[in-house]
């Protein structure tokens, strides 16, 4: 039989077969917020995947330029509203490099501080989420105990839970509560053994490695390509960590490692290697905060700034290494109290873009393994 | 029997038949979901470091209660794209088939709903019912998840029915009955008569049962785990991806009719197993009843043991739901293809050979 007979056979028969369009989302348990995949299925597998944004649209960049540069700060901490404080430590870095300012050494050491916690945070809820995910809820609900612990910790620094306005242009909001170093360290020293509560629950269980290892294999140069950046890139085997690579505050410091992906699992790159980078960064952020708060020096929390913050005309583009990645300010001043521009490289915005790369001949379920695993923030992508 | 007591009663055959046909739902179905549904969700929560429930009652216990009555309350909501026939029966077919395999399980040696000698069979037939009814809830729903979380689950509970049904297989070959409460007599005595460890054979023969009764044990336990779509087998209803499967369009005490039949199921199956290997109502120990001449105590200890057996199996489904992730689709079919039937088959064969030692 000829091929061109068979597809008319195909045709005239009363059964035929088509793709089926999926929509999941904007209302849909595991997209991580307001974000709708259009999945094109053959059956179960995938053929396509076009992410829809801007769902949670809210003119932030527009915005940043009828404001002052200090009233700009809020507005950074609603972008990525998992890792708020690391949003103002770029934007306000940014800033002072325009102003030329100097901050002193103990704002320094506590934005550090303050960054990793938040990023131990971040990466909590990550992991948890990607839990009920795959189909286990309870780490979930062992990772927000813990993460609780660390809103406290800010909660007794500046009031705040989610959305801080500590970090300021050329210092901080408040000093340190006078409890907040010993209870820092009761934290690391509780959390310490629940990550190795979480690694056997969750990360080195048969079904869960099952679900995810070989699952949405990211390699170097897609990787690179696409401009992924964070523990995405990492886990695909690259050491390339702006804190080491483009060190900004005082990170040189420390002695800390940069964990990559080494594909224990399955291949290096996979969805287990992105789970398991960051939970190994969680270790490594413990030390880092540990050095800092045993070298942690006294003296000012705010350096002696102009009460109008005026920063002569010219641009700068900053970037500091978020929890998802490299998290990039361009900021243009014309010499006025508001910002020309402020333009942000958001760096879930950069990996969501990999979806439809990664989740081409999977199932249905791998979609959800697959966005899990690249840890998005929507309010990060719609600004 | 039961049924010739109440016959006696009250004269009337078909009355008696109708009452002995809900004596199970209302003496026990309602009142252990209402327990198996607060159960729950107090072990998940003290599993995950939580309190759960704890504001209707004390410590939540009429928890059940008040979400019940929130469910009659609610609107009944059938959308226009419904196909609203079988959207009406769908619930109502998954409910029957696991509460009609509660008629052929003996609670004790006087209640048993149907004494027939198919019981086991029969169990095995109207669950597949509960096939039918998801399958139509799915497509009735009109709605992408809902269909795919029905045709996952038809798959699914279809393949492991072949598991369950060899290793029943097994037992009815080593007892030759396929009468649960006949299986049930059969395993009286002290616990080392129970089927689990290898019924009322000879002392070489049990010892060389064991094993393989414990891998049959453990087969037909994961199988019902995934005939009930329980974690880690809970594909058809994963919450993450499919919204929670071919129920998700419903509403009102059609959605609570899911929800009890998903109870009752959890029972029934853990009652069968515990019938099958587990000496379903006898006592491990003997009985106080008999120790101090109470001959009508004996029937009440037997039905707390076999509620025992019952509610314990339950907890370690739910201990198994709170601890393991789900696994995929195409996983499920490996494991229950590619391992659970092989094994049952091999293990089948192998306790025929030993029976005919």
């Amino acid at each position: 039989m000829s091929f061109e007979s068979k597809e008319n056979i195909e045709n005239k028969s009363a059964v035929r077969t088509e793709e089926m369009v999926l929509n999941m989302g904007p209302q849909h348990p595991s997209t991580h917020g307001v974000l709708r995949l259009e999945i094109t299925l053959e059956g179960e597998l995938i053929t396509k995947v076009t992410p829809h944004i801007g769902y949670l649209h809210r003119c932030f960049e527009k915005h940043a330029e009828a404001m002052t540069y200090p009233q700009v700060i809020p507005y950074t901490d609603r972008m990525d509203y998992l890792a708020s404080m690391y949003n103002e430590i770029g934007y306000v870095i940014g800033v002072e490099k325009l102003l030329k300012i100097e901050v002193p050494d103990r704002v320094e050491y506590i934005r550090v501080i303050m960054g990793e916690l938040q990023r131990i945070a971040s990466h909590l809820v990550a992991l948890g989420t990607y839990g009920v995910d795959i189909g286990a809820f309870t780490p979930f609900l062992y990772c927000f105990r813990d993460r609780e612990k660390i809103l406290h910790l800010f909660e007794i620094t500046c009031g705040a839970r989610l959305l801080y306005n500590y970090i300021w242009i050329g210092g901080l909001s408040h000093d340190l509560h006078p409890d907040f170093v010993r209870l820092t360290r009761e934290f690391i020293k509780d959390f310490k053994p629940n990550i190795k509560e979480l690694n056997n629950l969750l990360s080195y269980n048969k079904i869960f490695i099952d679900r995810t290892a070989n699952v949405g294999i990211l390699p170097v140069d897609t990787a690179i390509n696409f401009g992924v950046t964070g523990p995405n890139l990492r886990a695909s085997g690259i050491n390339w960590d702006l804190r080491k690579d483009d060190p900004y505050s005082v990170y040189q410091k420390f002695d800390y490692e940069i964990p990559v992906g080494e594909g224990k699992a399955g291949t290096v790159g996979d969805s287990w290697d992105r789970y398991y980078v960051r939970v190994r960064e969680m270790e490594e952020s413990l030390k880092i905060i540990e050095q800092a708060l045993d070298t942690l020096p006294d003296g000012d929390i705010a350096s002696a700034i102009p009460k109008r913050i005026k920063p002569p005309a010219g641009m700068i583009y900053t970037r500091v290494e978020n929890p998802r990645g490299e998290l990039g300010y361009f900021i243009i001043s014309d010499g006025s109290i508001n910002p020309f521009r402020v333009k942000v490289r958001a760096p879930s915005f950069v990996s969501l873009q990999i979806m439809d790369e990664l989740c081409r001949g999977h199932l249905v379920a791998d979609v959800i393994t697959i966005l899990g695993s690249i840890d998005i923030v929507l309010g990060e992508i719609d600004r | 029997m039961i049924y010739d007591v109440i016959n006696n009663l009250t004269g009337s055959p078909v009355l008696s038949a109708v009452i002995v046909a809900m004596l199970p739902l209302f003496l026990f179905i309602l009142p252990f979901a209402l327990v198996a549904v607060y159960l729950e969700r107090k072990v998940s929560a003290h599993m995950q470091d939580r309190l759960g429930p704890m504001r209707v009652g004390y410590h939540g216990i009429l928890q059940t209660i008040a979400d019940i009555i929130k469910l009659i309350q609610k609107e009944d909501i059938i959308a226009n794209e419904n196909d609203k026939l079988l959207f009406n029966i769908a619930p109502v077919l998954v409910f029957v088939g696991s509460y009609a395999a509660f008629a052929a399980i003996p609670f004790t040696s006087v209640y048993i709903g149907a004494q027939i000698d198919l019981g086991i069979f029969l169990i095995i037939a109207v669950t597949g019912l509960v096939v039918a009814g998801i399958l139509m809830a799915g497509w009735a729903s009109n709605n992408k998840y809902s269909l795919l979380g029905a045709m996952r689950a038809a798959a699914q509970i279809i393949s492991y029915e072949i598991p369950t049904i060899l290793v029943v297989l097994s037992l009815v070959m080593m007892t030759g009955s396929m009468n649960l409460y006949t299986l049930s007599e059969m395993q009286t005595g002290y616990f080392w008569n129970w089927n689990l460890f290898g019924g009322s054979y000879d002392l070489l023969q049990k010892l060389l049962l064991i094993p393989f009764m414990l891998i049959g044990f453990i087969i037909i336990y994961i199988s019902t785990l995934a005939e009930v779509n329980r974690t880690p087998f809970d594909i058809p209803e994963a919450e993450s991806e499919l919204v929670s499967g071919f129920h998700t369009e419903y509403s009102g005490m059609k959605f609570a009719m899911f929800f009890l039949a998903e109870y009752a199921n959890m029972f029934a199956v853990s009652a069968i197993v515990a019938a099958l290997f587990l000496g379903g109502y006898q006592s491990p120990f003997g009985y106080l009843g008999n120790l101090i001449g109470a001959e009508w105590l004996v029937s009440i200890e037997q039905f707390l043991w076999f509620t025992i057996k019952g509610v314990g199996l339950v907890l370690v489904q739910m201990w198994l739901r709170w601890t393991l992730p789900r696994l995929r689709v195409d996983q499920l079919m490996t494991v229950s293809w590619k391992y659970l039937i092989p094994i049952s088959f091999v293990n089948l064969i192998i306790i025929g050979l030993i029976t005919i030692l």
